[in-house]
């Protein structure tokens, strides 16, 4: 087996020490950073991600398997940044206002770093100005919105007109998910997307920052 | 009033209460406020949900301490509230139902991932539960109902918290289950046959699930524990799960339809049928009628 494919099998087990080896030992070997990344890292993330959705293993697997993802992003990120190589794009995630739930959208924060992006975690109860502004700043091309209450889902609906209200949808996209939140409540209030779970996410946000700004 | 576990033992069905967090907000607590802060500063919004649920003949009234421990008041800064607000909670639902139902003080879960996976020490979250529970004891629960746990060692520190500090008050303790192709886990990876061993293990007097489901699937998740378990059982369920209608949300499942599922949580076995999420006063009157 290559190395880089040993990373994204030591990755699903959950073994950080192990991938942080492996992937300094890829670079020793002079490979390229981007394909260690792609092709250890987001690829072994993938499969996690899969086996999540399927209920094949269980959070702590995917929490254990994120913490070895990021032991090995560390090692990359640096001479990412140096090679200038292009990340999958950036992405402004939290939990709306009112809502101080996380465990779910901390969940899309790590498939999404998984899958390769550049994630700006803003936490929970965060108000419509902060997503719009962080999104503006980081010049993210895709907001996620996270909420588990009936109560603060409303709140979703603030932040997709923010978006319209200072011109920004053809830049910006919206993505929504969470316990209680459903495809048809997405359309409801705007939104460009709507996660199912954490591997949707990631697929959807994939699709909306491919689009041209 | 006769003691909750020898009527269970007897063969009694009591009915639970049904979801608090809507009527609360329906009462001025706003999203992102602690509803836990309106025992100290507006009891008599509590004593007016216990008496709608007291009325609608719910044999167990839910205290409004579901987010009480010391780890999820710390996220409001009412962490130094903790005594106050849990006891604050009991004294409101037995100053409105004392005598006339169970004070089911409610625990749920401290919002933080334990060690390994996430950065909570154990110690510290059972420490905390302690303290809630010794809080809720003092003032007079009749129980202590451990609520919408998914991590099983999360929900044993919080059993064993309950039989510590408060070794005389029969222990419920209810987790949530997703459906699986292999079967029902918490997202947590906790199958019904391991939460059954766990908290029996810790001490739990009744075991069961609340919240996640809808009524339907909980006639199946109430099969699987009696299949694995001789202890009470509780199954609270969800009305659904919420659709949006109009541009609001909207939980499905009509008190009618959740009576007519009830009966078959009855005939699995079913010790407690209460309501969690999405649940109105009038669901609970539904149940009342068929548990009789």
């Amino acid at each position: 087996m290559s190395v880089v494919s040993e990373i994204a099998v030591s990755l699903q087990r959950g073994e950080d020490d192990q991938v942080a080896l492996l992937v300094q030992r890829a670079l020793d070997d002079g490979q390229d950073a981007a394909a260690i990344l792609q092709d250890g890292l987001v690829a072994g993330m993938g499969v996690v991600g899969e086996q999540f959705r399927e209920r094949e293993i269980f959070l702590p697997d995917v929490l254990l398997a994120a913490r070895a993802m990021y032991a090995g992003l560390a090692l990359l990120k640096p001479l990412l940044a140096k090679e200038g190589v292009p990340t999958s794009g950036t992405v402004v995630i939290g939990s709306v206002q009112g809502d101080l739930h996380d465990i779910g959208k901390n969940l899309v924060g790590i498939m999404l770093a998984g899958a390769g992006f550049d994630v700006i975690d803003l936490g929970s109860d965060v108000a419509p100005e902060r997503f719009v502004d962080a999104a503006c700043q980081h010049g993210a091309s895709v907001i996620g919105l996270s909420a588990l209450l009936t109560t603060t889902m409303p709140m979703m609906k603030n932040v997709v007109e923010l978006v319209r209200g200072r011109g920004l949808q053809d830049r910006i996209k919206v993505i929504v998910g969470g316990a209680p939140v459903s495809d048809a409540w997405a359309r409801q209030i705007g939104a460009d997307a709507y996660g199912y779970d954490a591997a949707s996410a990631v697929e959807r946000v994939r699709a909306l920052a491919r689009k041209p700004a | 009033m006769k003691d909750l576990l020898s009527r269970l033992g007897a063969g009694d069905v009591l009915v639970g209460d049904g979801a608090w967090g809507t009527l609360l907000l329906a009462r001025g607590v706003r999203p992102g406020e602690a509803p836990e802060s309106l025992n100290l500063m507006r009891p008599g919004v509590i004593e007016d949900i216990a008496s709608l649920y007291l009325e609608a003949g719910a044999d167990l009234i839910t205290t409004n301490t579901f987010g009480g421990s010391p780890a999820r008041l710390r996220q409001f800064g009412l962490d130094g509230e903790t005594e106050a607000v849990n006891r604050a909670a009991v004294e409101a639902v037995r100053r409105c139902a004392g005598g006339r139902a169970y004070v089911s003080a409610s625990v749920g879960p401290s919002g933080h991932l334990l060690k390994p996976y996430g950065d909570a020490e154990p110690a510290d979250i059972g420490a905390g539960y302690e303290r809630q529970i010794r809080a809720l004891a003092e003032a007079g629960a009749d129980l202590v109902c451990i609520e919408t746990m998914t991590d099983l060692a999360e929900a044993v520190l919080a059993v064993r918290a309950a039989r510590t500090v408060a070794p005389d008050l029969p222990v419920m303790a209810t987790m949530t289950f997703e459906s699986t192709r292999r079967g029902f886990f918490t997202v947590m990876g906790v199958s019904v046959a391991h939460a059954i061993k766990g908290l029996s293990e810790a001490g739990a007097d009744i075991l069961g699930s609340n919240c996640g489901n809808g009524s339907v699937e909980m006639v199946a998740i109430a099969r699987e524990f009696r299949a694995l378990t001789g202890r009470p059982i509780a199954i609270q369920p969800n009305a659904g799960l919420p659709e949006p209608r109009d541009g609001s949300l909207v939980y499905p499942e009509t008190p009618e339809f959740m009576a007519e599922q009830a009966r078959r949580l009855l005939a699995a076995g079913v010790a407690i049928v209460g309501g969690c999420c999405g649940t109105t006063p009038a669901h609970v009157r539904a149940l009342r009628e068929i548990v009789g």
